[in-house]
């Protein structure tokens, strides 16, 4: 085979898509090499050990207790029957459609001293009870954990059902009974899967900014922004952002090496495992145990979302809600448009160029996913702004007074590359195994028929790929209604969305004023949930 | 010449796929490359097509070169159809629409009718609306053979076409196939790993092995007079018998005495072993030569009988089935050979029945 790639055009577009990814790890690299002064010093001394202390904390805490819950939930949807067991195997989902920092809001405004269930317990109890508070490091780790307990119950939930029958039934000729059997075979069998969703919960924790910074808890993310934002050292957050990057990148690696146990799409059981009835007691506790958590989780914080946005209705929805509305659907709408293209230009040039090396430096333009949005926005805002300053310098070269003023970093341009770097994962997935289901043969009886390389593209791979692409669309688009640091640290000045609508008000205190524009991300949120939901319970 | 290959040579790392191969068809012949899998064929198909590129030797048709040193047209600039082994019909689109694919280059209304002729020529004029999945694979399998022949290629070229399909279909579509090509006036190169599909449908025969052409020649040819022990059995079924040559040039075999017919081995001097087909070892009762039923196979019209000669040297015969004997049995037999080939002996090897 020849060295030289055959396909320039599609060795570049690969390692083009791989920028958007590696100059924040490289931005954040170099930060290391270059000494920042006393605000480093002060970092390292007062700030660091903190950070770094409560940020490990809180993934331990949201890690034992998504892995616990997750698994828990699995064992009791997957292998026994009680009342309303169809219509949990599903709803115990709905969790993953609510932004933590949604919930983060509901939780501090419902539960505040001055909120409506502790007000209710003085009355009624005595004026002397008092809850913990919320605004703390086990709050942030409850928020946390009831959102993305769901990445562990899906996956445990699916290993169970596809490969638990043939391991039961084995376990029990072999005179275990089947806790015993649940034990010794079955927990085993799904810890693959329980460590990938564990993986990914701890993913979305070192990347979560909302609920710490609406919960009050110092951790790296917390400490990126306020050392921007708060100190203006931009280098000491970008040193903040490459510890946390190196975390980012660890747990991302621990998902990966148990990815293989992700078999969720379109993995069918060979034989159903068989459930064991609860009747009487049994069925209710089950039936109270799983609605508890969906209650928590999902539906109390939607009921008391909804109460308050009605309550404010008449004075929060005027025309500036509209606009809030219009700029997230707008952005999230563009923003999945670049993505899906990206994400259909990288697929397709490591189709049409079958290298080794080069996919590896694929793998590298979807590795943003792994990295928190934080570090993205800052990692990207040094290159900009140096590209800015490059451009600047060739315009005033070129036209002397005339120059125009050249400022990328407050334009759009670094929100869309960061975008691109944290979601293209999410095209291209889709991307990627539509395009698997094209056997190349197609390809070549295409070629021969005169039909190559654009010509193919668009009237081959586009008309079969049109449902894949749909769907990296989608995935895309609701990923972006709920983004929030990427947003928040690089857009213009003044650019409100709902997202950022909804953290101010949250810095504000202003709980229920929060709520309005918490609704629309739910809304939209919810209908990928659903679609997930009925695909992977065929068997429910 | 039509189709030629030239010293055609393709690798793969250290693997020779494609080793030194020259053929040519004429126009309208149906040519068949048949061998083991991994033994080239399908490279040497998708050479032809351009969708391998050569290392060496040179591919022409009709005189122009296709491929050679430094020289590789582009696969739809070849006037080469291929039609592969999993058919490879598109399918987000009809029948019609899988044919119309090639055609873009005449407008729509002329598109239509030359789609509509193809699929009438082999018989789906009635099916250019349903889609692949709503065909059967002998229907997948024509839309394929119409997609392939629609822009008129000089050369059409077939990748296993039976392989995905119903083994009862098989012996049907085979026959229809040939007919199909022949009607057209197509010049065809099929490949195949079944020597009765090669015999079936082709007009030439190139038995490959471990990348080389072993022979080429009629089907009658590759039966009757193999270049090699390889061929020989290979191409149906073979056993082996020590002769001795006489001066006279006469074989002495422990079943009698053979002529040879023609040339296979002119330096005739001592020992040499003689291909026997089954239909050569013929039961015959009042013959004085007897051998022992060791095994048999029931193959409806006729027996295959494995017998073993007083010497424990084994051979085929075929032997119409009413002649029922058991296992352990003496038969009569006695040769009746048109084509006398003979190889050097192989050492070592006792046992000679190939498969």
């Amino acid at each position: 085979m020849p060295l030289l790639p055959s396909r320039p055009a599609a060795v570049l577009t690969v390692a083009a898509l791989a920028v958007p990814a590696l100059l924040p790890i490289l931005s954040a690299a170099a930060a290391w090499a270059v000494p920042a002064g006393d605000v480093w010093q002060h970092q390292l001394q007062h700030v660091l050990p903190r950070v770094a202390g409560n940020t490990l904390l809180l993934l331990a805490l949201v890690a034992l207790t998504t892995a616990l819950l997750g698994t828990a939930l699995a064992w009791l949807v997957a292998a026994h029957e009680f009342p309303g067991r169809r219509f949990f195997a599903w709803a115990l989902l709905l969790p993953l459609a609510v932004p933590g920092y949604v919930l983060a809001v509901v939780f501090a405004g419902a539960l505040d001293f001055a909120g409506p269930l502790q007000s209710w317990l003085r009355a009624a109890v005595s004026p002397a009870v008092q809850l913990p508070p919320v605004r703390s490091l086990g709050g942030a780790a409850i928020v946390l954990s009831l959102c993305l307990y769901p990445y562990v119950y899906l996956l445990a939930r699916v290993a169970f059902e596809t490969a638990g029958a043939r391991t039961l039934e084995a376990a029990q000729t072999l005179g275990l009974d089947r806790g015993a059997a649940f034990r010794r075979a079955l927990l085993p069998l799904a810890r693959p899967a329980v460590a990938a969703g564990v993986g990914l919960v701890c993913m979305e924790t070192l990347s979560d900014f909302g609920v710490v910074a609406a919960l009050n808890v110092d951790t790296f993310t917390t400490a990126i922004y306020r050392a921007w934002y708060g100190m203006f050292s931009l280098s000491a957050a970008l040193q903040m952002a490459g510890v946390l990057a190196l975390f980012a990148l660890a747990a991302a690696w621990i998902e990966r090496r148990f990815r293989g146990a992700r078999g969720f799409a379109g993995a069918r059981p060979s034989t159903e495992l068989p459930r064991q009835r609860l009747t009487g007691f049994g069925g209710l506790a089950a039936s109270a145990a799983a609605g508890a958590v969906l209650a928590v989780a999902f539906v109390l914080p939607m009921a008391q979302l909804l109460a308050w946005s009605v309550e404010h209705a008449a004075t929060d929805l005027d025309a500036r809600y509209w606009a809030f509305a219009g700029r997230s659907v707008a952005l999230a709408a563009s923003g999945a448009l670049v993505i899906v293209v990206a994400a259909l230009a990288l697929g397709y040039a490591l189709r049409l160029e079958h290298r080794r090396w080069l996919r590896a430096l694929g793998r590298f333009a979807t590795v943003g996913y792994a990295i928190p949005g934080t570090v993205l926005a800052v990692g990207l805002f040094v290159p900009v702004a140096a590209l800015g300053g490059w451009l600047q310098e060739r315009f005033d070269a070129a036209l002397g007074a005339a120059a125009p003023q050249v400022f990328l970093q407050g334009t759009l341009l670094t929100m869309f590359v960061a975008y691109l770097a944290r979601f293209l994962a999410v095209g291209s997935g889709a991307v990627e195994s539509g395009l698997e289901r094209i056997h190349r043969n197609l390809d070549e009886a295409a070629a021969l028929l005169g039909a190559r390389g654009m010509a193919r593209l668009r009237r081959l791979h586009l008309p079969l790929l049109r449902g894949s692409l749909l769907a990296a669309a989608v995935l895309a688009f609701v990923d972006l209604m709920k983004e929030l640091p990427i947003t928040l640290m690089t857009r213009p000045f003044g650019f409100e969305t709902l997202a950022v609508r909804v953290f101010e008000m949250a810095a504000e205190g202003e709980w229920e004023r929060a709520a309005l524009p918490s609704v629309l991300i739910v809304a939209a949120g919810i209908l990928p949930v659903v679609l997930l939901a009925r695909r992977v319970t065929h068997v429910a | 010449m039509w189709l030629e290959l030239r010293g055609a040579a393709r690798r793969f790392g250290d693997r020779r796929a494609l080793d030194d191969v020259s053929f040519a068809l004429e126009q309208g012949e149906i040519g068949c490359l048949l061998g083991p899998s991994g033994c080239g064929k399908t490279t040497a198909l998708r050479c032809i097509a351009g969708l391998e590129t050569l290392d060496g030797g040179m591919i022409l048709s009709r005189g122009q070169v296709l491929g050679g040193p430094g020289v590789h047209v582009a696969p739809h600039l070849r006037g080469i159809g291929f039609v592969f082994q999993d058919h490879a019909l598109f399918p987000h689109l009809t029948a019609r629409g899988n044919v119309e694919f090639g055609l873009r280059h005449l407008d729509r209304a002329e598109r239509r009718a030359r789609a509509d002729e193809m699929l009438g020529l082999v018989g789906l004029a009635d099916h250019a609306g349903a889609y692949p999945a709503q065909l059967s694979g002998g229907q997948q399998q024509r839309v394929a053979i119409a997609r392939a022949l629609a822009p008129r290629p000089a050369t059409l070229l077939l990748d296993e076409p039976f392989s995905s399909l119903d083994v009862a279909l098989r012996e049907r579509l085979v026959g229809e196939l040939r007919s199909l090509l022949k009607s057209l006036g197509a010049t065809a190169l099929v490949v195949t790993h079944d020597q009765l599909e090669a015999f079936a449908l082709a007009d030439r025969v190139g038995l490959m092995r471990d990348g080389r052409l072993e022979q080429w020649g009629t089907p009658y040819d590759l039966y009757h007079r193999p270049v090699s022990r390889f061929a020989a059995g290979f191409v149906g079924q073979a056993s082996f018998l020590p002769a001795c040559c006489s001066g006279t040039g006469e074989l002495q075999t422990e079943l009698g005495p053979l002529r040879q017919g023609h040339a296979t081995s002119a330096a005739c001097g001592g020992e040499v072993d003689v291909l026997l087909r089954p239909d050569d070892v013929v039961h015959d009762d009042r013959s004085p030569l007897r051998a022992r039923v060791v095994e048999r196979v029931f193959r409806g019209a006729e027996f295959l009988y494995t017998l073993e000669l007083p010497s424990g040297r084994r051979v085929l015969s075929l032997v119409p089935s009413h002649h029922d004997h058991r296992i352990g049995e003496s038969i009569g037999v006695r040769l009746a050979t048109d084509h006398v080939v003979t190889f050097p002996p192989l050492r070592g090897v006792t046992t000679d029945v190939a498969p």
